[in-house]
């Protein structure tokens, strides 16, 4: 693909400013991964005020549940997941100054004016490629809810993680064009 | 009778379940690949050539295509003439899927209870099996692990007989626009027509493992799903969702005999990891 973005996180808001629905992007530092449960349970934490696992200001929570890392390998398959489950959770997070998620799939319009309120972004990755996404994936922690299994919160750093801005933080949204 | 010992169902499992985790058929990965030249759209063209990239990566390295390795569905042909010695038949499958999702490194998706208490199983079991009793002494065995983000867009409709053939046409296109770029776009559009509520629902499920791409016998059901894998390509969903040609591999239609006073119609939406692998012992 022409013109891809070379972009490292943490994320700021001057940084994202200038990510555009329609852009590819290859991210590089360290996400987060998140998905049904683990949101559900940062969710739980903010309402009954406890302290959340991880700090997630600027940060990315890629939604992705990995197979099981083989020997010799950093992590398993780990392509994203349909962000739409998530779309419940993430208002609350973006709010927190949350400022990217990387998932598959559109995103609700309560998902959208929060990243537009807020500053987020949106990054699709391509859904079913997990061998291949394994590959820009250089070291994987578990960090919080390893009871969780596959949807433990894994903190990952990444090289050249490849995915398109779907959304950006003006609300310019691919899935709208059909 | 022919006997076959639950130890050999148990390894033949095992196996299936990783082969299909990790090598997609040839005849779903020909298709893509058939329908990459005809992609236009720009994110497209690069999703086909990174599925393409992937599915070859996976298959080289043994490795699981897609994270989410699914809930292993199995098909047994039992064969009137056979005798399961040893154990039970259903156990057998159960620690073949368990040895296949260890032993294979995939991701153990199964939950407990599906409202009271969703902790992981652990190992994947039990598989959702269905058993049909055919003529003969061989056992066939066919493993197709479904992930969740397609299964999620499928649909029912107990149609009326008088919705006709306009009724389910529109049936399976708002499905399938409804799903958008949810299901892993470009999908396989598979369709039970006929029976009864749950008649339909396997029947569409069962649409899933026909030879990627050929069409129904029956000249009419081939034409109807030629002209609906056209209207869903119109659609403009494309690959993942992000816009462009191909929405759909093909449509394939399964139909059976029904009621007078119905016409129900599923639909069971895969995605491009169209994924299954076959036994005959």
């Amino acid at each position: 693909m022409d013109q891809v973005k070379k972009v490292t996180t943490p994320l700021t808001k001057e940084k994202i400013a200038h990510l555009k629905a329609g852009d590819s992007v290859l991210l590089t530092g360290v996400i987060y991964t998140g998905r049904d449960a683990a949101h559900k349970n940062l969710v739980n934490a903010l309402k009954e005020g406890k302290e959340l696992p991880v700090d997630l200001k600027d940060q990315i929570i890629y939604y992705v549940g990995p197979t099981p890392a083989k020997p010799g390998q950093v992590i398993g398959s780990c392509g994203p997941t349909t962000s739409g489950r998530m779309d419940a959770y993430a208002p609350a997070l973006i709010g927190l100054g949350l400022r990217g998620m990387i998932g598959k799939g559109p995103r609700n319009e309560k998902v959208i004016a929060a990243m537009k309120e807020h500053g987020a972004v949106y990054f699709a990755a391509i859904g079913g490629a997990g061998a291949l996404i394994a590959r820009s994936v250089k070291k994987a922690e578990i960090v919080a809810y390893p009871e969780l299994g596959p949807e433990a919160i894994y903190r990952l750093e990444v090289e050249d993680f490849p995915c398109i801005v779907a959304i950006d933080s003006e609300g310019n949204n691919l899935y709208e064009s059909y | 009778m022919r006997n076959i010992p639950v130890q050999v169902i148990i390894q033949t499992v095992k196996n299936l379940c990783i082969e299909a985790a990790c090598n997609l058929p040839e005849d779903v990965e020909e298709l893509i690949k058939a329908n990459q030249a005809r992609e236009e759209s720009r994110f497209g063209k690069y999703i086909f050539e990174q599925m393409i990239e992937n599915i070859r990566l996976a298959r080289e390295e043994n490795q699981a295509m897609c994270q989410d390795t699914g809930i292993a569905v199995v098909y047994l042909e039992v064969g009137q003439d056979v005798h399961i010695t040893g154990g039970s038949l259903v156990d057998a499958v159960n620690e073949g899927v368990r040895q296949g999702y260890t032993q294979g490194y995939l991701r153990k998706s199964v939950v407990i209870d599906p409202v009271f208490n969703r902790k992981n199983t652990g190992d994947n079991t039990p598989a959702v099996i269905h058993t049909e009793i055919v003529p003969g002494d061989k056992l066939k065995i066919m493993v197709v692990p479904k992930g969740a983000g397609s299964e999620n867009m499928g649909a029912l409709k107990m149609l009326k007989p008088s919705d006709g053939l306009d009724g389910v046409k529109d049936f399976i296109l708002k499905t399938v626009r409804e799903a958008g770029g949810n299901p892993c776009p470009p999908v396989i559009v598979g369709v039970g027509i006929g029976g009864t509520m749950e008649k339909a629902t396997l029947l569409a499920k069962k649409a899933l493992t026909r030879k990627a791409g050929t069409p129904h016998p029956d000249e009419k059901y081939a034409a109807l799903e030629k002209e609906l894998l056209e209207k869903i390509n119109e659609m403009g969903i494309g690959p993942q969702g992000l816009g462009g040609k191909i929405t759909a591999l093909a449509v394939h239609i399964e139909t059976y005999p029904t009621h007078i006073a119905t016409l129900p119609v599923t639909v069971n939406l895969n995605c491009h990891a169209s994924r299954h692998r076959e036994a005959i012992l």
